[in-house]
């Protein structure tokens, strides 16, 4: 494939001037930074505004600009720089911007890759992804009023991410007539938030982007200011980037293309690699030497962190996507549990206990919150009680997984330390978060080994344990049904027990009421017991109204696929409420039990039950029977 | 052997693409690479050469031919096909042959030929994520769009559904009437293209490179005449001149641009100095302004 330079040339080589300016060019080096800040703070106008002035916006997109001010522009038909960067129609309509805007610009010094963020505070969410990989943050104050609270919220969302250097560009200073006192006293204010939240370096510039006062040269109207304009300062400051790490890198996928090579495949976290180098494959902690480092088109010497590269083991060992490949001196830990950061950024709120997949690097594993220590205030930065984190509320957790996974904590590296949260049931990204630190609470509770096991126990019973959950409105006939099960199985000579909601309400669960929550936490605890008696080698009946699908999810993975079988009793609700044997929809309707199934809250029907009854249609004898022929014990 | 280190602007940019491209493999079923034939393809096929070097890229490319592409473009296409070893799925909505055409209505030409075919094309083969060149710095509303573009039930586009993506961690779980498009070029620029061709020495179709060629001016687009199918109307003949394109696609629809820059280096310094955007040249972006945010909605790529 890779061709010569000349089959594309067909005419003169270009003087060297040019092939040095353009030399200079492949080599510059990035800056990514995030550009942030309140609402009417002006982010876009500057970004524009800057744009614009340094001859970087193409003539017939300033043409097409100016002919939108004047269709729906904010500034009276002048024209408004912010339609160069605000891209939707939805967000041109509103004149806000909802979503992060990528723009891209570079002089012949450096390259800027910039994530222009909103800045209303109902989508603080969408500027995780900018904020993440930002190695700078300009964070926008408007003169008028110094720092407000999106400015805090902002500010604490860098500090969170690790951004470790933001600018506060102070704007609109025309509107308070080039005031040095006044900005002096915003630049102090800035400079102590930037310090209290543990940022390590903070700078300030004065700016008014209407009037391209300080964007690419120093105004005349504010002669006190005797630091660099925007644009110099973003092509000369100094970010952190720490490249002196111990080597690791997670395993992206296994190039296997056939028998002879077998290549692991990654993006380098941290450190270099040369062949010979010995490594460890976590979290197995396998030892192996490094063959070959393989680079797009040959073999490298060595290879270093951010470049993306195919690994060759000298020992044949199993490795697999997920895994990290690490210097055996410094390796990343290993672990299960978690402190975490968690910045929620779903419309439905985080129920602790619920399950869902955390990616980290390249792995994906089952997860939970096991608690919520405390929610922190975006404007006083205080410890908040909470017991569920709703759209961009930030909390301090303690995570669980299903197993070990290779890490490092955020402050030390990004790519082994962030993480995002995946909902199993709308497949949405609800989270992303920062590792702290390990919990070592797996290693003190070990799992003690049984001699006598679940086979062992349902052998002399002469049954196979099962666990059959019915699940259904109230009053659709799950207790009947499941009753009349438990019934012919005893007839027949199995061992069974019933576990039914309400009479779990009345013992186990009474501690239990009717929020998210504690929703969750009473399937949790009827899975637990389920499995206990699984273990026990009991046919286990379930019977409760579980009406969410992630709680239902939840206790299949927990007990296991093979033994669950998932019994919808389906009835209509109008079915339902006419029953009404215990009279509660009728006291749902007047207003006396909140959040009751089918009134209040909803029921989410299974997508793929293993048995569905239509319990208006069929008597509940011939269900149980049905039911009865479909188990084969 | 060598030393790679990643110290530039274009190192990053490159490794970047190449761990989008892997991603894509190690989490999709069935991902595709739309191949359209231009810098941005071209481009994006020699990444993904990289990325699986020494083996062979574990996945197809799908080139949506509207049957008015120029000639060069699909004999450009059929060798690199051919020496690559990358396999070529060409895909033609037949229902639209001879039944559209781009000079009498553009907008139902691209909408059958481009937008449906593309639609049908990976329903046909099951796909579930197709790989395109596309850059954010092409158009506003590319600007808002996320590596990992998350298309409902016919391929749409929902600007508010888009999935956070922080530290590049990407999702990529589907229901079953979901698929994904997949940029991995979205933070190169038009210049990082160019400047990677140059460094690279990646191959490009002849016609980025100004030659003399047949023009005829119509709307006050300048165009090259491909071949016989567009008689030309009274008042408009055929002349010569020295010209070139900065993006290519229909060749009615792509008008060219009057140049003296006849290789990389002449190409990079005219774009340095230019004041037209790249899209400019392309008729069917031109009205109304918003126009590429409606096409993505129908699931225009």
């Amino acid at each position: 494939m890779k061709a010569t330079s000349d089959k594309n040339a067909t005419a003169a080589v270009a003087t060297p001037a040019l092939a040095a300016r353009l030399a200079a060019l492949e080599n510059r080096d990035t800056l990514r930074f995030a550009m942030c800040g309140s609402v009417d703070d002006g982010k876009s106008t500057l970004l524009g505004r800057l744009l614009a002035e340094a001859g970087m916006i193409p003539d017939d997109r300033l043409a097409q600009m100016i002919r939108d001010s004047r269709k729906h522009g904010t500034c009276g038909g002048a024209p408004d720089y912010a339609l160069l960067l605000d891209g939707l129609e939805a967000e041109r309509e509103q004149g806000i911007t909802i979503d992060v805007a990528w723009r891209y610009f570079g002089t012949d010094k450096r390259a800027f890759i910039v994530a222009d963020c909103p800045g209303h505070a109902q989508y603080t969410r969408n500027m995780a992804s900018g904020a993440s990989n930002a190695e700078l943050g300009v964070v926008l104050v408007d003169a008028r009023a110094g720092v407000q609270t999106q400015t805090r919220r902002h500010t604490a969302i860098l500090a969170m991410f690790g951004v470790g250097r933001v600018l506060f560009a102070v704007n609109k200073l025309d509107l308070i007539d080039y005031n040095h006192a006044r900005y002096h006293a915003i630049e102090q204010e800035c400079v102590k938030l930037a310090h209290d939240l543990g940022i390590a370096s903070a700078d300030a510039i004065p700016v008014s982007a209407i009037n391209a006062d300080n964007l690419v040269a120093r105004s005349p109207n504010t002669p006190w200011y005797t630091g660099k304009p925007l644009l110099e300062y973003l092509e000369s400051v100094q970010v952190e980037r720490k490249q002196d790490a111990a080597f690791c890198m997670p395993v992206q996928w296994v190039n296997r293309p056939d028998h002879s090579f077998r290549g692991y495949t990654g993006t380098i976290a941290g450190g270099r690699v040369a062949p010979g180098n010995e490594v460890v494959v976590l979290p197995s902690g396998r030892i192996s030497r490094i063959a070959r480092v393989v680079g797009g088109s040959s073999d490298l010497d060595v290879a270093e962190a951010g470049q993306a590269v195919t690994l060759t083991l000298a020992d044949q060992i199993d490795v697999a996507r997920g895994d990290v490949i690490a210097d055996p001196v410094l390796p990343p830990d290993v672990a299960a549990q978690f402190a975490c950061h968690l910045l929620w950024l779903d419309d439905t709120a985080l129920l602790p206990g619920r399950r869902y997949l955390m990616k980290l690097a390249t792995h994906v594993v089952g997860a939970q919150v096991t608690e919520i220590k405390h929610r922190i205030d975006p404007d006083t930065q205080a410890h908040l009680a909470a017991t569920r984190l709703a759209g961009n509320e930030i909390g301090y957790c303690n995570l669980s997984l299903d197993t070990d996974i290779a890490y490092r904590p955020y402050k030390e590296d990004r790519r082994l330390g962030g993480f995002i949260l995946l909902d199993r049931e709308s497949n949405a990204t609800v989270a992303c978060g920062t590792l702290e630190f390990g919990l070592r609470r797996d290693s003190n509770v070990h799992w003690q080994q049984l001699d006598v096991d679940r086979a062992a126990r349902a052998k002399i019973k002469g049954q196979s344990p099962r666990c059959l959950w019915f699940t259904g409105l109230s009053g659709s006939g799950k207790s009947t049904i499941a009753n009349l099960v438990e019934r012919r199985l005893l007839a027949d000579g199995f061992h069974t027990i019933l576990l039914d909601g309400d009479n779990v309400r009345h013992g186990l669960n009474r501690d239990l009421g009717f929020t998210d929550a504690d929703r969750v936490e009473n399937i949790r605890r009827v899975a637990e017991v389920a499995r206990l008696m699984m273990d026990a080698g009991l046919v286990v009946l379930v019977s409760f109204i579980s009406p969410f699908r992630a709680e239902r999810r939840m206790a299949r993975d927990l007990i296991g696929e093979g033994g669950f079988m998932e019994v919808f009793v389906d009835a209509p609700l109008a079915v339902c409420e006419d029953r009404d044997v215990k009279g509660l929809y009728a006291k749902a309707r007047a207003g006396q039990i909140a959040n009751f199934t089918g009134i209040g809250s909803p029921y989410e029907p299974p997508e793929s039950p293993e048995i569905h009854v239509r319990s208006d249609r069929e008597p509940a004898v011939d269900s149980a029977a049905r039911i009865v022929k479909l188990l084969t014990l | 052997m060598s030393v790679a280190r990643l110290h530039t602007h274009l190192d990053r940019l490159e490794a970047e693409s190449i761990r989008i491209l892997r991603e894509t493999v190690a989490e999709c079923r069935k991902p595709v690479l739309l191949y359209s034939i231009g810098k941005d393809s071209s481009v994006l096929l020699h990444l993904l050469l990289k990325a699986f070097y020494p083996a062979k890229p574990p996945l197809p490319m799908l080139h949506v031919n509207t049957t008015w592409k120029f000639r060069e473009m699909i004999e450009f296409r059929d060798r690199i096909a051919r020496e690559t070893g990358v396999d070529l799925i060409e895909y033609i909505n037949q229902e639209g042959v001879g039944k559209t055409d781009p000079v009498h209505d553009a907008s139902r030409h691209t909408h059958v030929m481009k937008t449906l075919a593309l639609r049908e094309a990976l329903a046909k083969y099951q796909f579930d994520a197709a790989i395109g060149g596309a850059r954010r710095d092409e158009d506003p509303a590319r600007a808002k769009e996320r590596v990992f573009s998350l298309r409902g039930a016919g391929q749409r586009w929902e600007p508010r559904k888009q999935r956070p993506e922080p530290w590049g961690l990407f999702n990529t779980r589907l229901d079953d009437d979901e698929t994904l498009r997949v940029f991995p070029l979205s933070d190169w620029t038009e210049l990082d293209v160019w400047l990677y061709i140059r460094r690279e020495g990646i191959e490009v179709v002849p016609l980025y490179f100004a030659k003399e060629r047949p023009t005829f001016v119509r709307n006050g687009a300048l165009l090259v005449r491909d071949d016989e199918r567009v008689p030309l109307e009274s008042g408009e003949k055929l002349v010569p001149k020295t010209v070139r394109f900065r993006t290519l696609g229909c060749w009615p629809l792509t008008a060219a641009v009057e140049s003296e820059a006849a290789d990389l280096d002449a190409i990079i310094a005219e774009m340095l100095d230019t004041r037209q955007s790249e899209r400019a040249g392309r008729i069917i972006d031109l009205d109304p302004s918003d126009s590429m945010e409606r096409k993505k909605r129908e699931g225009y790529f």
